[in-house]
């Protein structure tokens, strides 16, 4: 009967929030994540808290010329340029695949004008499976994609209003870090109606090949990940959670459990990984378990006794 | 494929600058394919932070430490030290620990068909060859063309040789084998062998000369491409390159990675990878 009393033992790792149930509070980032599908073979997609996809736009989009990705010291610069199938084709294509496991399903999305992110929202909001929608206000790649409405209160706010209207499903809002005072846009996001706020997306960054003297990516500009952003993402989240009502999914550098609890006491409800899926596919499932073991080491039977927990 | 921890059996420079790994890897003999490749890791928590993608030279059979116990199944890779992370990798001994994601990618179509093979290799390039070498069905009719900029990066063709391969190499500097480049040795082998098929890898430039031969004679070729990579697995959009068929309405990015490595030539937009070409070259 050990196997019972290990059961009995195992702590609580699910959270609930703006309508979503989640089974654990561990969630792919979008972009790092593929459609579920590229990640399948290495880990259980049942046991995520969430599976959240790759940013759609209402037409297919090609992305950036090559190269596109860059390492930095801790982290990457990558300059994909959203790339992606378009949300016709994610919906006949890569849903049914998705539909087969109980985690819910967050899509990811952005638009490069207001009635664009409207469009690409209402279509989603009549497909059974989707759980929530992420709405990208934030990507530095692109030319138009998101980084006038994410830097912008006035426009944040607006866009967001329009999503809104057309949508009856939960709506997280992703926040750019670059900006002055996050808050300003996290109050915005939160007056326009989102469910919930995640965050961050990645810092805009620079790398040179001194040799050629040419940018490392061909956009010149791309946005840095990885463990290296971590601190700047802790505070963020930190400061946004302090500020709204609404729930926080903390995003940024997140390796292994210990990195994801930083976001969790400081009062985030669930956290998503990014980059560490680049290095290890498995990564997700490690910092799962362990999770259970530091809340079983540190007898903690719930997490959410952790969520908040901060000691100032 | 599958992330596999495991450890290294042996790591040896076999020419200046260049190194050869073995590595235990059980599982890799029955499903790894000539062409496929593997992310490297070193150990968790060190720099650098991602992996590094090397093709597999060969895979092969260790007798077992003692009687009952399977063989030990291995895999080979020969990478030239060129950054951090094959920095890191030429200083691993014998038992240090490694992690290896594989094996990756699509490799050669191969028909069992005897008729002639040209295989173009480019420095490292020669990597992904030598499997594919062994795996041919009539090797009395394969040739092995090799070409480096000097002796030091002609690597393992003697090993070429002992499949049965015949073996041509060229130098830049003339220090081993004829002096020049090795597409002129392309060009002599297909006017004597014009119904030969050609397999190749190396730098995107040879790449792309390789591809003007074999399309003027109507030769079916594959090249073996390699590109950065985050993932290995088609999850960043990282290591795309363009397909025959795209354009800006209609993008069609294919993976390195998974659609990848190894492409028939006439799968890909030749005219751009040659942009990246000329960027290549004036670096
Ligand atoms: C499918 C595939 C198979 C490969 N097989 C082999 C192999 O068998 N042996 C071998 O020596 N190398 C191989 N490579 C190239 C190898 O991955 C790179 O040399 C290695 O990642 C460099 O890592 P680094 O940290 O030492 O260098 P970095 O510091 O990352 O880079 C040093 C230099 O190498 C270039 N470079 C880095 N990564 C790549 C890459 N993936 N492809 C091409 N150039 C790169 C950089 O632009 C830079 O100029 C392969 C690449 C691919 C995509
Ligand atoms: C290659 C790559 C692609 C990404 N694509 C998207 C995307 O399509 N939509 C989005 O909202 N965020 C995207 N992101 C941002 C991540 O979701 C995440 O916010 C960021 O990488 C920080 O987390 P990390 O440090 O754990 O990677 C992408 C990140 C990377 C590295
Ligand atoms: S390396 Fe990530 S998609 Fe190919």
């Amino acid at each position: 009967m050990s196997s019972n009393i290990a059961t009995d033992n195992k702590p609580n790792l699910a959270v609930e929030f703006a309508g979503l149930k989640l089974k654990t509070p561990l969630m792919p980032a979008s972009g790092t994540f593929g459609y579920g599908q590229e990640f399948a073979p290495y880990l259980d997609l049942n046991q995520l808290g969430a599976i959240v996809t790759k940013g759609l736009s209402l037409n297919p989009k090609a992305g950036n010329p090559t190269p596109r990705i860059a390492e930095t010291v801790s982290g990457m610069l990558n300059a994909i340029g959203l790339q992606n199938v378009g949300v016709d084709a994610f919906i006949s294509e890569k849903m049914p695949f998705l539909e087969q496991f109980d985690s819910p399903v967050i899509v990811n999305f952005f638009g490069n004008t207001q009635e664009e992110y409207g469009e690409v929202a209402a279509r989603l909001n009549d497909v059974p499976g989707v759980a929530a929608l992420e709405m990208n206000i934030s990507c530095p790649n692109v030319k138009h994609g998101g980084i006038v409405f994410g830097t912008d209160p006035k426009a944040a706010f607006d866009v967001i209003t329009t999503v809104r209207k057309r949508l009856t499903k939960p709506l997280i809002v992703k926040l750019t870090p670059n900006v002055t005072d996050i808050r300003i846009t996290a109050r915005a996001a939160e007056d326009a109606g989102a469910d919930a706020i995640s965050l961050i997306n990645t810092i805009t960054g620079m790398s040179v090949d001194v040799r050629t003297r040419k940018p490392r990516i061909a956009n010149v500009i791309g946005g840095l990940s990885g463990p290296g952003i971590r601190p700047i993402a802790v505070r963020m989240t930190h400061q946004v959670v302090q500020t709204v009502k609404i729930p926080v999914i903390g995003i940024g550098g997140i390796m292994r459990a210990e990195d994801a609890l930083e976001f969790l006491i400081v009062g985030a409800k669930a956290v998503q990984v990014g980059t560490a899926n680049f290095v290890d596919p498995n990564a997700m499932q490690t910092i799962l378990a362990d999770l259970e073991n530091f809340c079983i080491e540190q007898g903690i039977e719930d997490i959410n006794d952790l969520i908040g927990s901060l000691q100032l | 494929m599958k992330n596999l921890q495991t450890i290294v059996l042996s790591n040896q420079e076999i020419s200046p600058g260049y190194f050869r790994m073995r590595i235990l890897a059980p599982g890799y003999k029955d499903i790894a394919k000539p062409g496929q490749f593997v992310m490297f890791r070193v150990r968790r928590s060190l720099p650098p932070l991602l992996r590094r993608p090397f093709g597999i030279f060969q895979i092969g059979l260790l007798p077992a430490d003692c009687e009952g116990m399977p063989e030990k199944e291995f895999i080979e890779l020969i990478y030239k030290v060129v950054g951090a992370g094959t920095e890191v990798m030429c200083e691993l001994h014998e038992g240090d620990r490694i992690e290896l994601l594989g094996p990756l990618g699509r490799g050669f179509d191969i028909d069992d068909e005897g008729g002639d093979k040209i295989l173009v290799g480019g420095g490292i390039g020669l990597v992904p060859l030598y499997m594919l070498a062994d795996s041919l069905a009539d090797r009395s009719k394969t040739r092995l063309l090799i070409g480096g900029r000097s002796r030091e990066d002609i690597i393992t063709v003697t090993e070429f040789e002992r499949l049965g391969v015949t073996s041509h190499v060229t130098t830049e500097d003339g220090s081993l084998g004829e002096e020049g480049l090795i597409t002129r040795i392309l060009e002599r082998k297909l006017d004597k062998y014009p119904k030969a098929k050609v397999y190749s890898c190396g730098p995107m430039p040879m790449l792309r000369a390789v591809e003007v031969i074999c399309s003027e004679r109507n030769v079916p070729l594959q090249v073996s491409l390699e590109a950065l990579m985050a993932c290995g697995v088609g999850a960043c959009l990282g290591c795309v390159v363009k397909g025959r068929e795209h354009s800006e309405q209609n993008p069609e990015y294919l993976c390195t990675c998974r659609q990848g490595p190894v492409f028939h030539s006439y799968e890909l937009d030749w005219e751009r990878v040659e942009k990246n070409i000329e960027q290549e070259e004036s670096s």
